[in-house]
């Protein structure tokens, strides 16, 4: 659901990474902007940077020499750095994030997790949030089970309800299906399509699958740290 | 609804149950140790004190020896190996600051079947009136005193009755001396040597032990407010005796205990020290295994403080069981702990030596949760310093 108004910008974002007396160029001058509600896709092989983007994009890393911007909000730039507990600030305000390893506690339930977050955080009003997210993921019958008795596409599911109950505005997925068969795949790439278009969330979704990465509204391509726009 | 971060804690130390329970049965030990040894050192001096005060002097006059070892023989109805003249009572009666006196005569036979292999049974001849009215905390359970000094009467301690199952009107035979006495009276246990001691008339031990006009100690009893210090003095005046004064023998006995005190704190000490590294290790070794889900934790929003709070709970709650587990293993076990410790002093007063009350297992949990939410910061410390991006790189053990 395209909405108007800019949520991300990143200009000349450039990372470099020193390992052992060799300097790595991760992201190489990436400048492009997002607006809410996009859904957005990088794709690109391994080492492309594509990973360390998104980490920039979601204030988890401090880039090398660029600016970011969050709407009107400057986040890195001109000599501007954000502490560690700054970084956590942003991103416990802004960012909702999945991962390819889901991360679940493995000793809470599935409703237990998806309410962790609010034992750190809580916005206002997200009381109800969790139950809705779980029946909305179709997760409502499984809220007792652990995660080691829910499969890999249920577990996804509970990861994205986790990162929904604080009510983000952006929803960074790092390889989201990277664990999940083909089918499951199809359906967590639906579930996010589903929020992106009923509750206006912006979606930056990395994936090795290009026919996945196609069914969000914009695409684009990592190569060498660079960016490259597809649709 | 939310989930606390007790809750959280809490589940995670069930991830790995017998690491955690490990670690709660260390503490436990060590807290068990600690609480046994403060109950100690607050029981020891307790009854001490009323082994003293059951006396019913606060002097004794004796013959010139060590008069440590006399107090001590006296204190655990042994012999005293020297004697006095029973005039001398008649000079002590006579000063001012004395209330009251009493002589003893102890002797000790040795009874083939006391134990497995036999035993010292122990004698005191006293005298009925000075006796009981110094010893006001004797009571008996049957009958009464002796009728008559020179009667082959005795008087039992409670567990010297109950050791040979004895009642009023038995007789009972002097072992060596095959004489043989009947038991008049049988006292209340009074947790004191008292207990274990046969008493019979002072001219009737006299005659059986071939001591006449002999006694070993004197018992004196001062007058309220009267400085010892110089009746002491004058009763050195009579040749051959020696006063042993009841609160330095106390002091000599206490400093002697105090090593022992030493070597039980300094084992408690180093039982804290283990149960310390080992929640250390517990919970670093539990923080490292979870490195990504506690960068996860921050990427959903925790602060390091919360995660600090969050690994921190988790110490606190081992500490817990663990104290409150130590604690009533210390509750259940003071007999034995008591049994164990009697075994290994040189002389221990009758009544309980471990005294745990209410203000010890306050102190006890207290210091329990002190010393493991000191153990506990270092790895909260270190969970709290987690990187997100590091954690979700998988960059496990900087």
């Amino acid at each position: 659901m395209k909405q108007n108004g800019l949520m991300i910008e990143a200009k000349d974002l450039t990372k470099v990474y020193t390992r052992g007396n060799e300097e790595i160029t991760s992201v190489n001058n990436v400048s492009f902007r997002i607006d809410k509600g996009d859904f957005v896709s990088i794709i690109g092989p391994s080492g492309s940077g594509k990973t360390t983007l998104i980490n920039l994009l979601g204030c988890l890393d401090n880039p090398t020499t660029g600016e970011l911007s969050l709407g009107s909000r400057s986040i890195f730039g001109k000599g501007k750095r954000l502490s560690e507990r700054e970084l956590t600030k942003v991103r416990r305000e802004t960012f909702g994030y999945i991962f390819q390893n889901f991360y679940l506690i493995p000793t809470l339930t599935v409703r237990e997790n998806v309410l962790l977050p609010l034992t750190f955080y809580q916005k206002p009003d997200t009381e109800q949030e969790a139950d809705k997210l779980l029946q909305l993921l179709g997760m409502g019958h499984r809220q007792d089970h652990l995660p080691g008795q829910i499969s890999g596409g249920e577990m996804q599911r509970v990861a994205i309800a986790r990162a929904m109950v604080n009510r983000p505005e952006i929803l960074l997925a790092d390889e989201p299906t990277g664990n999940l068969d083909t089918k499951r795949s199809a359906e967590i790439v639906q579930v996010l399509q589903e929020l992106n278009r009923t509750v206006g969330l912006t979606v930056i979704m990395v994936t090795h699958n290009q026919e996945l990465a196609r069914s969000a509204g914009r695409m684009f391509e990592m190569r060498d740290g660079q960016i490259y726009p597809i649709i | 609804m939310k989930i606390t971060k007790w809750q959280v804690a809490y589940k995670n130390l069930l991830r790995k149950k017998v690491r955690s329970l490990l670690t709660v049965i260390g503490i436990a030990l060590s807290a068990w140790v600690l609480v046994s040894l403060l109950g100690f050192n607050r029981g020891y001096e307790t009854s001490l004190n009323r082994d003293i005060d059951n006396m019913g002097f606060q002097l004794m006059l004796m013959a010139k020896g060590c008069p440590y070892e006399a107090a001590t023989l006296m204190l655990q109805g042994g012999a005293g190996l020297r004697y006095i003249k029973q005039e001398v009572v008649d000079e002590v009666v006579r000063q001012p600051e004395v209330e009251q006196t009493t002589p003893y005569l102890m002797a000790a036979v040795f009874d083939p079947n006391k134990g497995s292999s036999g035993g010292i049974a122990g004698y005191f001849g006293v005298e009925p009136q000075s006796f009981a009215a110094l010893k006001s905390s004797l009571k008996f359970r049957q009958g009464k005193w002796f009728a008559d000094e020179n009667a082959y009467e005795a008087v039992m301690g409670y567990e010297a009755a109950e050791l040979e199952q004895r009642e009023i009107g038995d007789m009972i035979l002097m072992p060596e001396k095959n004489v043989e006495f009947k038991v008049v009276g049988i006292l209340n246990r009074t947790g004191t040597q008292d207990d274990g001691t046969t008493f019979i008339p002072l001219k009737t031990a006299q005659k059986v032990f071939d001591k006449p006009g002999e006694i070993t100690t004197i018992g004196i009893k001062l007058k309220k407010g009267v400085d010892s210090a110089r009746l002491e003095e004058k009763l050195y005046k009579i040749p051959d005796v020696q006063v042993v004064s009841l609160s330095q023998v106390k002091d000599t006995i206490m400093s002697l205990i105090s090593t022992a005190k030493v070597m039980v704190l300094s084992i408690a000490i180093i039982a804290i020290l283990i149960a310390m590294v080992g929640v250390i290790n517990t919970i670093l070794a539990s923080v490292w295994e979870r490195f990504q889900e506690i960068g996860i934790l921050k990427t959903i929003g925790a602060m390091p403080w919360d995660i600090f709070r969050l690994i921190w709970t988790e110490t606190l709650i081992l500490c817990t069981f663990g104290g409150i587990l130590g604690i009533i293993m210390a509750l259940i076990l003071a007999r034995v702990t008591d049994i164990l410790i009697r075994s290994v002093l040189p002389y221990a007063p009758g009544g309980g030596l471990v005294v745990i009350d209410l203000k010890l297992i306050l102190v006890t949990l207290a210091a329990i949760l002190g010393i493991g939410l000191l153990s506990g910061m270092y790895p909260a410390w270190k969970a709290g310093r987690i990187r997100p991006l590091e954690a979700i790189r998988g960059e496990v053990g900087r």
